[in-house]
């Protein structure tokens, strides 16, 4: 259980976090355009894994972002959320073959990786979006926000991605 | 009951999801509508320790600017006091004094969201304590929210659920501030005020004397532009605040003396009168 793997993972959970309420947090682009980049935790952890514990370090994960940036429990909520879908969309996005021992993301096309990327980061913001503002009246700011705070996130989290991936070779 | 047991095994991962979800609904949720999570706020021992090491090292990019605004505050004080032909000694009577200030510093910062939370360096161990007022040296910032023993949130004026007493500076006519167009950072509405009121743009927005949190006349912002509600009978004014909410060092927290007696006074009234 204890391996050079547990220790990446909790490297990358500390780091996220950090990075996260530290850097991401005041970025204020376009004054209201702040990343949501914590999210490449679960875009980067280990498929073949127990789902209680990926569903409940998740929470945990959400929780200490909320308790950081006083935004109540609603990362958390979105966080769990997609942790509890990952699996329908990995199916969805590669097929029953990421269910194989040998599946790796690395090996899986670019496009691939992008749509689970994108589905993870749509899910999680839409949900997050709308428990901010908690009104139907402003279901429009709930889109805009959503996409455009989306995209953000999703051009940083494929830069990080590229950047820290592991060597191929 | 093996019925049971064969369903809470199979469906284990979708109740806990289930089970996680509600609480952090009722975290959401459960708040009192005017505050924030007791529990989940950035004024507890580890958050507080992370920002203010980081605001140690960023606070040093803008020292020369905060010294100038001090320097310029420190003038404009200056000037008061040497224009004041009324100086008695009872002024320095501590006990006498309705207000008392403590000075802090902002170490985290947000105003993207709905409900803008900020976290200072000051708290319990400092007597700060919740619904204390705090400003910066240009006008209003925010009111205490939760306070841990050495930081404090502040409730920014930039949330929907922040509603601050305001008058017209000169005309005393009073309505609340809130925050309603919630894209706009340096822009906060004002309502209540009746129409009968001559208003120009430009005009100065202060602080009123209806609450027992901020001091009178303590500056907010000009009048932007303003327009009739939808009931016809009250402005809707944009105010442009004279804080740059972006830019945001050190602050002053306003103790009021005699809120706890006013407190006091204001539910007795009210229970008399049921």
């Amino acid at each position: 259980m204890i391996n050079s793997g547990f220790f990446l993972n909790v490297t990358r959970f500390v780091l996220l976090i950090l990075v996260q309420v530290l850097v991401f947090n005041n970025l204020n682009f376009f004054g209201y355009i702040n990343p949501l980049i914590y999210i490449l935790f679960l875009y980067w952890y280990p498929i073949k894994q127990n789902r209680t514990t990926f569903i409940v370090t998740c929470f945990i994960l959400g929780l200490l972002v909320d308790i950081f940036s006083d935004t109540l429990a609603i990362n958390a909520a979105a966080t769990v959320t997609i942790a509890y879908l990952r699996p329908t969309i990995m199916r969805f996005v590669f097929g029953v073959n990421y269910e194989f021992q040998s599946f790796k993301l690395n090996n899986s096309t670019k496009a691939q990786q992008f749509t689970f990327l994108a589905l993870l980061t749509i899910i999680h913001h839409l949900v997050y979006f709308t428990l901010e503002i908690f009104s139907f009246s402003n279901s429009l700011l709930i889109l805009q926000k959503t996409v455009t705070v989306g995209i953000a996130t999703l051009i940083l989290s494929i830069l990080f991605s590229t950047l820290f991936s592991s060597k191929k070779e | 009951m093996q019925q049971i047991i064969n369903f809470i095994i199979r469906y284990k991962t979708f109740l806990l999801y289930f089970f996680l979800l509600v609480i952090s609904l009722i975290f959401t949720f459960q708040s009192h509508s005017y505050h924030q999570s007791k529990f989940l706020n950035s004024s507890n021992y580890l958050t507080g320790s992370i920002y203010s090491f980081s605001d140690n090292i960023s606070s040093y990019f803008g020292l020369r600017e905060e010294n100038n605004r001090l320097v310029e505050e420190n003038r404009r004080l200056r000037n008061k006091l040497f224009n004041s032909t009324l100086l008695t000694t009872t002024s320095l009577d501590s006990t006498s004094n309705d207000y008392e200030v403590i000075k802090g510093r902002v170490i985290n910062n947000s105003y993207a969201d709905q409900r803008n939370y900020i976290t200072i360096d000051k708290g319990l161990n400092d007597s700060v304590a919740q619904d204390m007022g705090v400003i910066t040296d240009k006008g209003i910032l925010g009111i205490v929210e939760n306070t841990s023993n050495n930081f404090a949130t502040v409730q920014s004026i930039l949330s929907e659920r922040s509603t601050i007493n305001a008058k017209i500076k000169n005309s005393n006519h009073f309505g609340s501030l809130v925050w309603e167009n919630t894209q706009d950072y340096n822009v906060v509405q004002l309502i209540d005020i009746p129409r009968l009121v001559p208003l120009t743009i430009g005009d100065t927005i202060v602080t009123g004397a209806m609450s027992s949190i901020f001091p009178e006349n303590i500056p907010i912002g000009t009048i932007k532009n303003f327009d009739l509600d939808n009931s016809k009978s009250f402005y809707f004014i944009d105010v442009e605040l004279f804080n740059d909410m972006t830019n945001i060092g050190n602050i002053y927290i306003i103790k009021n003396l005699n809120r706890k007696e006013v407190l006091e006074l204001e539910a007795e009234t009210q229970n008399n009168d049921q």
